[in-house]
C-alpha cells in the first residue's frame, strides 16, 4: 500500500526468499516495479534471483532481520536498513526518528542490545536547511532514547529530481548475549504466536496524511525502539525462538516468513489480533487489509507454549506492549502456510500478497 | 464499528446459516453478482456454513476484470506519449493488456497516478496545464457519478487538457444477457448493494418480472449476504420470483437521484463490450455528444486499438458463473496475482484472485 515506502534492508530482504514459490509476473522479470520494495512476494523474488545468488553465505543464508556474526568472542548483530519515507513528518515521528527506529528494532529482534548507529544522507538540491535540521535532531533525541550513539556517516547531494527531499540510510551493530539464539527458523509445533499491540497503525498514518485523507481523529504512526520491551521479555526467559517486527507487508508477510522459514503452519485467531477502531475504519473505507499494512513500533515473537502466559504479562506491563496478545498457534502439518480463525468461525488463508495492497474501485 | 460489527457477528451468522439449512430442501444455485460480495463470501468462508447443495456462484461484478483488453492497451499506449499523465483507480495498475501494465509503463517513466476519486484528476490538471491529463473511467455505476462530475467540472471550468477514457458497464443488462443464455444455471441473483444504492430497484423489478428469478438486493457484510441467500432460499423453496431488498440501510427504492441525474446529463447508454464475455447490448455508458471535448478516445485517435484475450484463461466462464477458479488448469500455477493471466486474478474483488488468497488450498490446521 506505501507506494513511496519502500525500505531496502538488505538482510530483511533477503530474509524473505527461502521457499515462496510465486513467479514473477513477465513485466518484473526484466525492470524493477515498485512492488519489489514492497516486502511481498516480489521483494522476496529479487532477494532469490539477484541477490542470494552473487552474496549467498552461511551468515546471509540465515535471512533474520540482522546478521550475527561472531567477533574475538563476542556475537555481534549487524544490520542496515534505507528509509525514504513520503512526507517526511507525519502524525506520531518523522524520516529520522523512523531510520533510527527502524534499525534498533532490527537489532532487539535478534535479542541484541544496540551499541552504535551509523547515518548516511543522501540529499537533493534544492532541499531546505531548516528541514534538514529538523530531521537530524530527531535523529539524534531518538538515537539518545534508544540509549545509541551515531558515531560515523555520510553526505552525498544529488541534483534536483534525481532524489526526493532526503533519503536515509542507517547501520547499526549490538551484541547479542551468549545464550540467546534467535531466528526465524526456530518455531516449532505447539509454539504460541504472541503481538505486541495494533497493527496497521504506521502505514495507516502516512497514508493519510500522503493522499490528505482526513478522518475523525488523527492517526498517528507507532514507530518507536522496541529494544527495552525485547529486554523485558528476554528477562523473563530466553527461550523465545524467534521475533520479527512486522515493517513492510505488515503482519501477514512477517508471519509467512516465519512459518516458510521454520517449515510450520501458523494458525491465528482473527478476534485476538487488535486493531484501532480508526484504523479499521480508514482500511474499511480504502479496501486495505489491516494485516497487510505496516508497523514501526510492534514486534511478534514465537515462543514455547509453557512460557507464552508469563512472557506476554511483561509484554503487557511494558508502555509498548500493553496491548499484547496471544494471537495464534504453530502447527507441523501444512509447512509455510499461515491461516485464520474468522470471526465466524471459518477458516481463511492468510497469504503473502505480490506487492503492495492497492485501493480497490468502489 | 457500528454499521459492521453486527453484519460480522459470528452468533448472528450461525443463528441465519442455521435457518437457511432448515429452509434449504433441494438443491439452488445461486450468484451474487459484485465482486465485494465474492471477496466476503471468500475471506469469510460463507460458503463454509451453507447446507450441501447450496452453491453460489459468482457473478461479472468486478470493474477491473469485465473492462476491455483494448481500453487497458489504450491506456498504456496513452501513458506512454511523453505530454500525457494518466490517473487511475490503484487496482487497474496491475490489470494486465496484451503485452504490459501500467505499472510496468510506469518503471520505464510514464507518468502514472493512482487517485480515490477523479476529482483529483480534474485538480493535477488545473495544476499541470502543460500536460495532458488522462483519467481511466471506468467500473459500474457506483463510479459512474462521479466520473460524470470530472467531465461535467472540466466542461464548466473550461478545462482543455483533462480528457475520461470511458469503460462503464450496467448491472441489470448483465444479468438479462446471463439468464438468456443457454447455458445459464443460476436460479437467483444476490444483487449488488452498492449498485443499487446509486441507481434504485425499478430495473432489477423488471427483471424478475421477465425472468421469473428472484432477486435480493444485498449488502457486503458477512451477515448480509447470509441474510439474502435466506431471502433467495425462502422465495425458491415457495416456489416465488420477487424483488427484495436486504440492504435497507443503504438502499431505497428509488436510488440515489442526484447521482442519476449527473450521470443522464453526462453519458448516454450505448453496447458495450465486456471483457471475457463480449458484447451486451446497451450494457455500458458512454459520453454524449456535448462531452466529446472530453473523450480521451476522440482527442487521441485510439478507436483503431483493439485486442485478443490469451486463449488459456477462462475468465469468460468464470465471469458468467459457468465454472470456478479452481476448475481452470492454469488456476495457482501458470496463473497467480502475480503473474495473472485474466484480470480475475488481478483485482481484489476478482473471483479468482479470492480463491488464490482465501482457499488455494482446503486448510485443515
Amino acid at each position: 500500500m506505501c507506494r513511496r515506502y519502500e525500505r531496502a534492508n538488505v538482510a530483511e530482504t533477503v530474509k524473505t526468499i527461502a521457499n515462496f514459490s510465486c513467479p514473477a509476473p513477465h513485466s518484473a522479470k526484466d525492470t524493477i516495479l515498485l512492488g519489489h520494495g514492497s516486502g511481498g512476494c516480489l521483494s522476496a523474488d529479487l532477494i532469490r534471483n539477484v541477490f542470494l545468488p552473487a552474496f549467498h553465505n552461511p551468515v546471509l543464508n540465515r535471512l533474520d532481520d540482522q546478521a550475527i556474526v561472531s567477533v574475538n568472542g563476542s556475537r555481534l548483530a549487524f544490520t542496515t536498513d534505507s528509509f525514504v519515507v513520503k512526507p517526511l513528518f507525519f502524525p506520531g515521528g518523522d524520516i529520522g526518528s523512523l531510520a533510527v527506529h527502524g534499525t534498533v528494532n532490527d537489532l532487539a529482534m535478534g535479542g541484541a542490545k544496540p551499541l552504535f548507529l551509523s547515518a548516511a544522507f543522501i540529499l537533493e538540491e534544492g532541499l531546505s536547511m531548516e528541514v534538514l535540521e529538523r530531521v537530524v535532531r530527531s535523529m539524534h533525541e531518538a538515537a539518545q532514547a534508544a540509549g545509541t550513539q551515531i558515531v560515523t556517516g555520510d553526505t552525498k547531494v544529488v541534483e534536483k529530481g534525481s532524489g526526493d527531499q532526503v533519503f536515509i540510510n542507517t547501520t547499526g551493530i549490538g551484541i547479542v548475549p551468549d545464550e540467546l539464539n534467535l531466528s526465524a527458523n526456530r518455531a516449532q509445533p505447539g509454539d504460541k504466536v504472541l503481538l505486541s499491540g495494533t497493527i496497521g497503525d504506521h502505514g495507516i498514518a502516512i497514508l493519510a496524511r500522503r493522499e490528505g485523507l482526513e478522518f475523525e481523529s488523527q492517526i498517528q504512526s507507532d514507530s518507536a525502539a522496541l529494544h527495552g520491551l525485547v529486554s523485558d521479555m528476554l528477562a523473563v526467559t530466553p527461550r523465545i525462538r524467534c521475533m520479527r517486527d512486522p515493517t513492510r507487508g505488515g503482519l501477514s508477510s512477517a508471519l509467512n516468513e516465519i512459518a516458510t522459514q521454520s517449515s510450520v503452519s501458523i494458525k491465528l485467531t482473527e478476534s485476538k489480533i487488535p486493531v484501532r477502531e480508526e484504523v479499521r475504519g480508514a482500511c474499511e473505507l480504502l479496501g486495505l487489509d489491516p494485516l497487510y499494512v505496516a508497523n514501526e513500533g510492534k514486534l511478534i515473537a514465537v515462543v514455547a507454549p509453557e512460557v507464552a502466559d508469563s512472557i506476554l504479562s511483561v509484554m503487557r506491563q511494558h508502555p509498548l506492549g500493553k496491548n499484547a496478545n496471544i494471537i495464534g498457534t504453530v502447527f507441523d502439518n501444512r509447512p509455510g502456510m499461515v491461516t485464520m480463525r474468522t470471526a465466524l468461525g471459518t477458516t481463511r488463508i492468510v497469504d503473502m500478497l505480490p506487492a503492495d495492497q492497492l485501493p480497490r474501485i468502489c | 464499528m457500528k454499521y459492521i460489527d453486527e453484519y460480522r457477528d459470528g452468533h448472528i451468522a450461525r443463528a441465519v446459516a442455521s435457518q437457511i439449512a432448515l429452509s434449504c430442501t433441494c438443491p439452488w444455485v445461486l450468484m451474487e453478482i459484485c465482486g465485494g460480495q465474492t471477496h466476503t463470501i471468500m475471506r469469510y468462508g460463507l460458503d463454509e456454513l451453507l447446507p450441501e447443495g447450496l452453491e453460489l456462484v459468482h457473478g461479472p461484478g468486478c470493474p477491473v476484470c469485465v473492462t476491455p483488453l483494448e481500453t487497458i492497451d489504450k491506456a498504456i499506449a496513452l501513458a506512454k506519449r511523453p505530454d500525457v499523465t494518466i490517473v487511475s483507480y490503484g487496482d487497474m495498475l496491475r490489470v494486465p493488456g496484451s503485452d504490459s501494465d501500467l505499472f510496468r509503463a510506469k518503471a520505464q517513466g510514464a507518468d502514472v497516478r493512482v487517485a480515490y476519486s477523479p476529482v483529483e484528476a480534474i485538480k493535477l490538471a488545473g495544476r499541470m496545464p502543460d500536460r495532458q491529463i488522462v483519467f481511466l473511467a471506468i467500473g459500474f455505476e457506483t463510479t459512474a457519478p462521479a466520473n460524470a462530475m470530472a467531465a461535467w467540472m472540466a466542461k464548466k471550468r473550461g478545462l482543455r487538457n483533462f480528457s475520461v477514457l470511458v469503460s462503464h458497464v450496467l448491472v441489470p443488462p448483465a444479468i438479462r444477457a446471463l439468464l438468456a443464455s443457454d447455458a445459464n444455471r443460476v436460479q437467483g441473483f444476490i444483487a449488488p448493494g452498492h449498485v443499487c444504492t446509486v441507481m434504485g430497484c425499478a430495473d432489477y423489478e423488471s427483471v424478475v418480472r421477465d425472468f421469473a428469478v428472484p432477486i435480493v438486493v444485498g449488502g457486503f457484510e458477512p451477515v448480509d449476504l447470509l441474510q439474502a441467500v435466506l431471502m433467495l432460499i425462502k422465495q425458491l423453496e415457495s416456489g416465488e420470483a420477487r424483488l427484495e431488498n436486504q440492504y435497507v440501510r443503504s438502499v431505497s427504492y428509488q436510488g440515489n437521484l442526484p447521482a442519476q441525474e449527473i450521470m443522464r446529463e453526462v453519458f448516454e447508454v450505448a453496447d458495450q463490450k465486456w471483457r471475457g464475455i463480449g458484447m451486451i447490448p446497451q450494457s455500458g455508458l458512454r459520453l454524449r455528444n456535448q462531452y466529446s471535448d472530453f473523450d480521451a478516445n476522440r482527442i487521441f485517435d485510439l478507436d483503431l486499438i483493439s485486442a485478443d484475450e490469451p486463449a488459456e484463461c477462462i475468465s469468460a466462464m468464470v465471469l458468467q458463473g459457468l465454472r470456478k477458479p479452481t476448475d481452470c488448469p492454469a488456476f495457482a500455477i501458470r496463473c497467480t496475482p502475480t503473474n495473472p493471466l485474466g484480470a480475475p486474478m488481478v483485482s481484489s474483488e476478482g473471483a479468482c484472485a479470492a480463491y488464490y488468497r482465501y482457499r488455494r488450498h482446503v486448510p485443515a490446521v
